[in-house]
């Protein structure tokens, strides 16, 4: 009996030679680190953003897939990590972005065209190497053509940032990575914030009675696929509590905030009429 | 004190050798002077052994199968550059003796290097590195060194007060004396430094004069005199001068690489790195159409002046000073390829701005961030592929005009300082942050911002109004009516100015009619604003 083991054994080996290298050698488990996105909700829902992986966030128009972002970014940037974000659609907003608290000089902002550009950049900053968070933006890029992207250069964007500390996060409107990514993301919007503002002596009362301001947005976060909750591979928290993702039914609101905006409208002396 | 002259025997020779390495084994000759009097004026040893002789006719020459090439002052001066930085190298202290001869006084450097003997093959071992084979005396006297290493090849010790011994087999030419010094002494019979040497000083003097007391000392190992130090240049520069004019970039890499080359064994004998890399094409005669396109369209690459329109230049800044020729190279070429020179290029200057080289410690607690030296040629490669102006850092700019930014060099800092300063100030911040923010309202924390998507440009729109309000949108051929809207917020500004701006803004709420809209969603956050300028609506962005 143990003669026939080890002769199948051998031949199991034979036959996988120069594919793989040792095909009964048990591996550990592979340790993913993850980091906060900066919203405590998406920590708790997904476990955070996990390192030398591909994170997919999809969703609708309004569905709080650039606030998401940037409070990533500004988390990122926060712990002097380099980061670069491949706009697919230049349609990044450096004022938001630095009101989310993204510190711009950590931030290498490549404006693309269209969708070749993005899947040759995002190459060519993978190749590079040394970023700890990358995102790439097709979230204004119609989803008739993200579609088209063949999976192999999902597949090779995954296994570029594999074994390496860096966050690839995918941001467009649906699923096309497929397996490729190890978190899925699906948000939706469930509309805006609006805010009564106190009448200053200023404004025009007569045309508009009632004053209001945009409160914000709020999204709803959907995990849609987490290959770490599915095998079981252990999390380790980076600043955040706690580490491991959520078993509840995965739905999260979560509430933006304009404060900045009314302040910055302040500072460039807006006038309200 | 002891002084080590380092002497480039067939200067001329060597230093267009140095610049094209694969000539070494072919028999050489170097002609000058305006034609029909094109003359040899230096051949390498295998073209001697061909028949060629020094001063012969250029027609003569090719008769004797050599290779002939003009003489490059501008290689020379390269080749010059090469040998004070070879001395730079080994010690502050040189004397610029001649174009192929410099003094290093190697006083104390034993400790560095060792004996006189191991100093002197790593003199030798480094001028092989910078291309230049050069013969070395080291003695204690200075002038005594400078004609050793002029009369004998290889390498030379003379011990102290072994001068007059050591230089007894001199050839007396070797001590550059005058055409009618030599003339005389050749008519005495005395041909070298020993017989020089012997003959009585006050007679020689009574007939030769003060050089013959010179030559007699000089033959004595005797002359003493102090050194004169030379400044060490701020400026590395290489040059080539082209036979043919080159035009494509592939050639024209190949002659850059071998100038980077060189430039960056100079900088790393002097332990220095390039911090820029300025590059000057001569370029070959363009017809008169060209010249019209050039000023018009590039000419911040030209210089300015009459005969300026020939020459392009092109500046490589550097993230941090790196001496990687072929990192450099590819940074060159890339630079190159987005911004070709328009035409044949004659001549290629290529210079260095010197600066210390990046010494960084890693620490533990740092994040990993890019290597510079490979950002900037992955930065380099976007560059081409986006364009110059889409690739970098947003910079928020000091003034009121809405989404007004401008793009800079990303430059991420590594410093392991730094990082644990500005730790401890974001640490401060946000300690003030929170005691400030608990006094005022705890919703407010922890909640992320909204971020808004820009348009560029922005987007004609149709906005129907009611009462002032806009009650209904039109744009992208979409039509929506408004649920929510908050505005209109006035900005002005640079009314002084051409680009003055004149903006309602709004924030609106937008519910389409059709179910699909915006490509999956029915309802919409935007910013739309009224130009007051252009009298039109137009949508900003979206949030998101």
């Amino acid at each position: 009996m143990a003669a026939n083991l080890a002769a199948l054994r051998s031949k199991v080996e034979l036959a996988l030679a120069g594919r793989v290298a040792a095909p009964f050698t048990y591996r550990d488990r592979k340790t993913v680190t993850t980091v906060s996105t900066g919203i405590p909700e998406i920590d708790s829902l997904t476990g955070g953003l996990p390192r030398g992986a591909l994170t997919e966030i999809f969703g609708p128009p309004c569905s709080g897939r650039t606030s998401l972002l940037l409070s990533a970014l500004g988390a990122r940037s926060a712990q002097e990590e380099a980061c670069a974000l491949i706009d697919g659609a230049d349609a990044f907003d450096p004022h938001s972005a630095e009101a989310a608290g993204v510190d711009l000089r950590k931030l290498l902002w490549v404006r693309c065209k269209n969708i070749e550009q993005t899947l040759c950049a995002t190459d060519l900053l993978l190749q590079g190497g040394g970023f700890g968070f990358i995102a790439v933006d097709l979230s204004d890029i119609s989803p008739r053509l993200v579609r088209h992207v063949p999976l192999e250069s999902w597949f090779r964007f995954r296994r570029a940032v594999e074994d390496t500390p860096t966050i690839l996060v995918l941001l467009e409107q649906e699923s096309n990575a497929k397996t490729c990514a190890s978190l899925g993301l699906r948000l939706e919007s469930e509309g805006a914030r609006w805010a009564r503002t106190i009448p200053t002596p200023d404004a025009d009362f007569v045309r508009h009675s009632l004053i209001w301001l945009l409160g914000g947005l709020s999204a709803r976060g959907e995990v849609s696929r987490s290959r770490g909750q599915k095998t079981g591979e252990v999390y380790s928290g980076d600043g955040f509590a706690p580490g491991i993702a959520s078993d509840r039914e995965g739905i999260f609101t979560t509430r933006t905030d304009w404060d900045y905006l009314s302040w910055s409208r302040q500072n460039q002396n807006r006038q309200k009429i | 004190m002891s002084f080590a002259s380092i002497h480039v025997p067939n200067f001329m020779v060597q230093a267009v050798l140095r610049g094209e390495p694969q000539l070494r084994d072919r028999a050489i000759a170097l002609v000058e002077g305006a034609p029909p009097l094109v003359r040899v004026v230096a051949a390498t040893e295998a073209a001697l052994r061909a028949g060629i002789q020094l001063g012969m006719a250029k027609l003569q020459a090719q008769l004797c199968g050599v290779e002939i090439r003009p003489r490059s002052r501008t290689q020379e001066k390269a080749a010059h550059a090469a040998l004070l930085d070879l001395g730079w190298s080994i010690s502050p202290r040189i004397e610029d003796h001649a174009p192929e001869t410099i003094i290093v006084d190697v006083a104390g450097l034993a400790s560095l290097f060792g004996s006189h003997e191991n100093i002197a093959h790593e003199i030798v071992q480094r001028a092989a590195g910078l291309g230049l084979l050069v013969h070395l005396a080291i003695a204690a006297n200075l002038e005594t060194a400078v004609q050793a290493a002029r009369g004998f090849p290889g390498i030379t010790l003379i011990p102290a007060g072994e001068e007059e011994k050591c230089l007894s087999s001199l050839p007396v030419r070797a001590l550059s004396p005058s055409v009618e010094a030599l003339e005389t002494l050749d008519r005495w019979g005395i041909r070298t430094c020993k017989e020089l040497a012997a003959l009585p000083v006050l007679e020689l003097s009574e007939r030769l004069g003060q050089e013959g007391v010179r030559l007699h000392e000089l033959a004595r190992g005797a002359s003493t005199r102090s050194i004169v130090l030379a400044e060490p240049c701020e400026l590395m520069e290489e040059e080539m001068e082209l036979e043919d004019s080159v035009e494509d970039l592939e050639p024209l890499s190949f002659l850059l690489g071998r100038l980077l080359d060189q430039m960056c064994t100079r900088l790393a004998a002097r332990s220095l790195a390039a911090a820029a890399i300025r590059l000057k094409f001569e370029l070959g005669d363009l017809f008169e159409k060209d010249f019209q396109v050039l000023a018009e369209n590039v000419p911040a690459n030209f210089a300015s002046g009459e005969d300026a329109r020939k020459i392009y230049k092109k500046v490589l800044q550097l993230p941090v000073p790196m001496r990687d020729s072929k990192m450099l190279l590819r940074l060159l070429r890339l630079q190159l390829q987005a911004d070709p020179p328009p035409g044949d290029i004659v001549k290629i200057t290529l210079a260095a701005d010197p600066a210390r080289p990046r010494s960084t410690q890693g620490g533990l607690f740092v994040p990993g961030s890019p290597n510079p030296e490979k950002l900037e040629l992955t930065v380099a490669r976007l560059a081409k592929l986006v364009g110059n102006a889409n690739i970098g850092s947003p910079e928020l700019v000091d003034t009121n005009r809405p989404g007004e930014f401008r793009m800079t060099r990303f430059v991420p800092e590594t410093n392991e300082t730094g990082f644990r300063r500005r730790n401890r100030i974001a640490r401060k911040k946000a300690a003030a942050g929170a005691t400030a923010s608990g006094a005022n309202s705890e919703g407010a924390l922890g909640k992320p911002m909204t971020g808004c998507r820009i348009f560029r440009p922005s987007v004609p729109a149709a906005v129907e109004l009611r009462e002032g309000c806009p009650a209904k949108v039109f744009f992208r051929g979409l039509c929506g009516r408004v649920v929510a809207a908050s505005g209109p917020w006035r900005t002005s500004g640079d009314w002084w100015r051409e680009n003055s701006w004149h903006q309602d803004e709004w924030d609106l709420e937008i519910e389409f009619y059709i179910a699909n809209a915006g490509a999956g969603g029915a309802a919409g956050l935007y910013c739309v604003y009224y130009d007051s300028d252009c009298r039109g609506w137009f949508v900003r962005g979206v949030y998101d």
